[in-house]
């Protein structure tokens, strides 16, 4: 599949508005969803180690470091990857299977135009906006630790950026984004994969979408994995 | 011109197609007729290269496409419209922009021109004014239509149409066999249609193909089947008794 996205290039005119729409679809357009988990999920974070937290030999600015590494290492890059393997994976899956079912790759082929091209490549290279997406569900997720720690009660705000600075590798953020570069380009292909090469009728697009969300994730979870030993260890 | 020499294909075990050999002439609307699971549509896809051949050659003019690089088959593909039997028009495009899709992709027309070839091909078929409607918002006739303006727009020396007529009413499918057959003459094209529309075999079957079990069975034209001695072509053509009595009626001269 990878050899025939990139052997026969759609006319450069029709591949940027193509991009752009896919930037749209499937970057902005994911940006409200990512923001709300985000800031939840950074708020929620912060509780469950402030409550962790009895010892009172420990500093409360901890809890602003917790949040910090859990937020940028794991829960930013993984856990948002996953959820869009739902949300953008499916959507992926789902509308190149429609355009299988309903011939639409057929007709793009008598057409002479490469259809992995035209429809998967814009994908990948919309996609590389996925990190940016990460990045701001870094800065939501800090900012929703902030305030569940300092309005909830459990550290101040000078405890909390203390803590938040405390031991800072700017490696650990490149590890982040490189994660988060690799995951894209998964969210990119492996549903395209389920999509376009499915057989059947309008059944079977829901079942390619359940099945693509399953592998998405697999694979998300196993490249993390290997990323995190690779990059870490 | 389209020449099938010898062409086989199976699915595993399932011997679809049967050393079928034939040609589709220029400038006459050639019909591929057969029941349900006969091979039709897999000989289609077979002669524009959707499904390559077991074995077996298909000649454009010349060129033998089999033995054309993989660049190559794409050229000549810019030379085919296809019609396909649910339209398979791009529904998140309105009509004017399915229409212009194959200019946009390899014409080097400026916009101007492009919206005026699409106005063009878009009145040919008898829907002006539809420009920016959606596919969805369109019936099942006028779908058909745009995608024969699809398949016309970029000026197709090979039109190829899988069962244009299917859910249609009797008088769309008149209207749609005539249009077929008007652009056929108009541009001198070759046009494959695969159909098992009664009709259609009567008002427009210059060259008729009846496949049956993937053998090609019969070969000719809407004239001679009326006179045709072969039993499966005048069990599968005249299975209505509307037909069979037309059928009587014809041989009777009345």
């Amino acid at each position: 599949m990878w050899k025939d996205i990139f052997r026969k290039m759609t006319k450069y005119s029709v591949l940027r508005s193509l991009i752009v729409q896919e930037v749209n679809d499937l970057g902005v357009r994911s940006v409200g969803i990512i923001v709300f988990i985000s800031l939840f999920i950074g708020a929620v974070v912060t509780i469950q180690t402030a409550l962790n937290f009895s010892n009172p030999l420990i500093e409360d600015s901890l809890i602003g470091f917790a949040a910090r590494q859990s937020i940028i290492l794991e829960f930013s890059p993984t856990l948002i990857s996953i959820i869009m393997a739902g949300k953008v994976g499916s959507y992926i899956t789902s509308s190149i299977g429609t355009m299988r079912v309903t011939e639409q790759i057929d007709a793009l082929e008598v057409m002479g135009i490469n259809s992995l091209n035209y429809l998967v490549f814009p994908k990948i290279v919309a996609m590389f906006i996925y990190p940016f997406l990460i990045a701001i569900s870094m800065f939501v997720g800090i900012v929703g630790a902030y305030i569940a720690g300092v309005y909830g009660g459990f550290l101040s705000s000078d405890e909390f950026f203390t803590g938040l600075k405390e031991d800072f590798i700017p490696f650990q953020m490149v590890y982040a984004f490189i994660k988060s570069f690799v995951f894209a380009m998964i969210l990119a292909t492996v549903p395209s994969y389920h999509g376009y090469y499915m057989k059947g009728g309008a059944l079977e697009v829901g079942k390619a979408s359940t099945t693509s969300f399953v592998w998405t994730s697999i694979v998300i979870i196993v490249s993390n994995y290997i990323i995190t030993q690779l990059l870490l260890s | 011109m389209i020449q099938v020499k010898n062409l086989n294909k199976s699915f595993g075990e399932d011997h679809v197609l049967k050393d079928i050999s034939t040609n589709f002439e220029r400038g006459i609307t050639n019909l591929i007729i057969g029941q349900s699971g006969s091979g039709k549509s897999v000989f289609l896809k077979c002669l524009i290269g959707l499904l390559i051949p077991d074995s077996g050659e298909v000649f454009y003019e010349d060129k033998q496409y089999g033995k054309l690089r993989p660049e190559e088959q794409r050229e000549l593909r810019k030379q085919m419209g296809m019609v396909f039997q649910g339209g398979a028009l791009f529904d998140s495009m309105t009509v004017e922009q399915n229409v212009m899709f194959p200019l946009k992709m390899f014409n080097p027309m400026s916009s101007g021109e492009m919206l005026d070839r699409v106005n063009e091909v878009l009145e040919r078929v008898n829907l002006p004014g539809v420009n920016k409607k959606l596919p969805a918002d369109l019936s099942g006739g006028m779908q058909k239509r745009v995608s024969i303006a699809r398949g016309i727009v970029n000026y197709p020396q090979y039109l190829f149409c899988d069962e244009p007529n299917s859910g249609l009413d009797p008088r769309t499918s008149s209207v749609i066999d005539e249009l077929i057959q008007e652009i056929t003459k108009e541009n001198n094209i070759t046009t494959l249609i695969n159909t098992h529309d009664m009709n259609s075999v009567f008002e427009i079957g210059e060259k008729i193909v009846f496949l049956r079990d993937g053998t090609l069975e019969w070969t000719g034209d809407f004239k001679s089947v009326h006179h045709c001695e072969n039993e499966h072509l005048n069990n599968f053509v005249y299975s209505s008794n509307l037909f069979k009595q037309a059928r009587k009626a014809n041989l009777k001269g009345l």
